[in-house]
């Protein structure tokens, strides 16, 4: 096991970067990253038709919710992969296909987790700064929107765990990420998948398995900031 | 762009028998995926349930192990790893009856078991103990306050829970095309590179999916509101 780490090391961290394009682990973090700061803005606009006045942007977002629900992440990346190229004329790079379908497929689920943000909040908030005089955009933006935020970043650092396990499907579309150039080492070394897969897992693991520790801490913090609760271990 | 939409040249002959074996295939990989899950999901959750330290530990490594790895390489580890631990004879034995499937299915359980197994007891940790203190004052056994006080309130609490597991493991089953398994994605990929007609393939199974996917929610629905914990 240590001499494929020794000998692959440096690919799985970065792919052919040096002599050729980034790849490994650093473009899974990349594609992961910046899926989520894609698909941020995206679910903020689904989770405001979601919860807002208006009938037919209730419609369409419920609508496009469901549907994207209703469909294998992988089909999307077929879509994205295969099909669009066909719709807009001209060729894009793998990579962007899967951040693409990521995008679509996520703006779904954040949606519906900043949503439910939303509607956690006590109604006597958007009422009082409707007391105010603040119209919808000012109680949206300064009133409603920082504070079903703030709560649900939990939420939204999980959702960058799912990105991540969910960019391996990179893999099918030949996108040099981590467990695509794992499948390559494999097939250099065919005597060692047990071995190569352990790695790819183990790598996996450590990186998520933070991330929804860090996850567990924030909900902590965020739930005593919430409830006005002073953290004991702190002085004890 | 010259492109003419014919959804009859992919739904007739060969490629139909194809699209037809794919779903068969889906079916299959979902309906035994979930049935083993569930029935392990039942036992980690009884098992860590039982104050013994060693076996907790064991189950909390399953399931954060399961957690934490991506699916499609889960099945990988099954697909290319676990089949070298195994003698020549009995992998080509395998092979030949067709052992992707196999592993699938394995992978595919083994996952929902341990995120199902969390559901189940995230449900029995909203039940107050004092219910179970309530229950063994008035002369119930361990046994019989789980039977009669415990269980019917966890797994109302835990279905909704269950029921998404259930659309996730539908929409799952997909990822075993990455190891060649010959499910709807997969013959919907085959199809199209054979007959090139992109937007029939993918449109067909996508459409397949989304039925069998709003099938499951729209049962999910009747479900939870059917068992839903009533609390006066």
């Amino acid at each position: 096991m240590l001499e494929i780490i020794r000998e692959y090391g440096l690919m799985l961290l970065v792919g052919e970067y040096p002599h050729g394009k980034l790849g490994g682990l650093a473009l899974t973090l990349i594609i992961s990253i910046v899926s989520l700061a894609v698909t941020f803005p995206c679910a903020v606009l689904i989770a405001l038709a979601r919860t807002g006045p208006l009938r037919t942007p209730k419609a369409i977002a419920s609508g496009f919710v469901h549907s994207v629900r209703a469909v294998p992440l992988l089909m999307l990346i077929f879509w994205a992969y295969f099909a669009l190229p066909i719709v807009i004329g001209f060729p894009i790079d793998a990579t962007y296909t899967l951040i693409l379908a990521i995008v679509v497929y996520q703006a779904a689920y954040l949606g519906e987790i900043i949503a439910a943000g939303i509607e956690g909040l006590p109604k006597g908030q958007s009422e009082a700064a409707k007391a105010l005089g603040l119209g919808y955009v000012p109680t949206t933006f300064r009133v409603i929107l920082p504070q079903a935020i703030f709560n649900v970043i939990p939420g939204i650092v999980n959702q960058l765990t799912t990105i991540i396990k969910e960019s391996s499907l990179g893999s099918i579309i030949a996108v040099s990420e981590l467990s695509y150039v794992m499948l390559q080492v494999n097939s250099n070394e065919v005597t060692k998948p047990l071995q190569i897969f352990g790695i790819l897992a183990a790598t996996y693991f450590i990186l998520c398995f933070a991330l929804s520790q860090a996850t567990n801490w924030l909900e902590r913090r965020i739930a005593n900031r919430r409830t006005g609760r002073v953290v004991v271990e702190a002085v004890a | 762009m010259g492109y003419q939409l014919d959804f009859g040249k992919v739904l007739r002959g060969e490629y139909l028998d194809l699209i037809l074996q794919g779903v068969q295939t889906t079916m299959v990989l979902f309906v035994l995926s979930w049935v083993f899950g569930l029935v392990l999901a039942i036992i980690l959750t009884v098992v860590r349930a039982i104050e013994f330290r060693p076996t907790q530990l064991l189950v909390a490594a399953f399931v954060e192990y399961h957690r934490n790895v991506p699916v499609l390489i889960q099945l990988f580890v099954w697909y290319f790893g676990f089949a070298v631990v195994l003698p020549d004879g009995v992998n080509d034995y395998l092979n030949d009856i067709g052992a992707e499937i196999g592993y699938a299915i394995v992978a595919l359980a083994l996952n929902k078991a341990a995120y199902m197994s969390e559901d189940f007891r995230s449900g029995m940790r909203s039940i107050h103990p004092a219910q179970m203190e309530a229950a063994r004052s008035m002369g119930l056994t361990y046994l019989g306050a789980m039977r009669w006080v415990i269980l019917p309130q966890a797994w109302r609490l835990a279905l909704p829970a269950l029921l998404g597991q259930t659309l996730i493991l539908f929409k799952g089953t997909s990822l075993a095309a990455g190891i060649g398994v010959a499910e709807l994605s997969y013959q919907a990929r085959y199809i199209e590179e054979q007959s090139f007609r992109i937007f029939e393939a993918y449109g067909i199974a996508t459409a397949i999916y989304m039925l069998i996917s709003f099938a499951i929610m729209w049962l999910s629905a009747v479900l939870s509101d059917r068992f839903r914990l009533r609390v006066k």
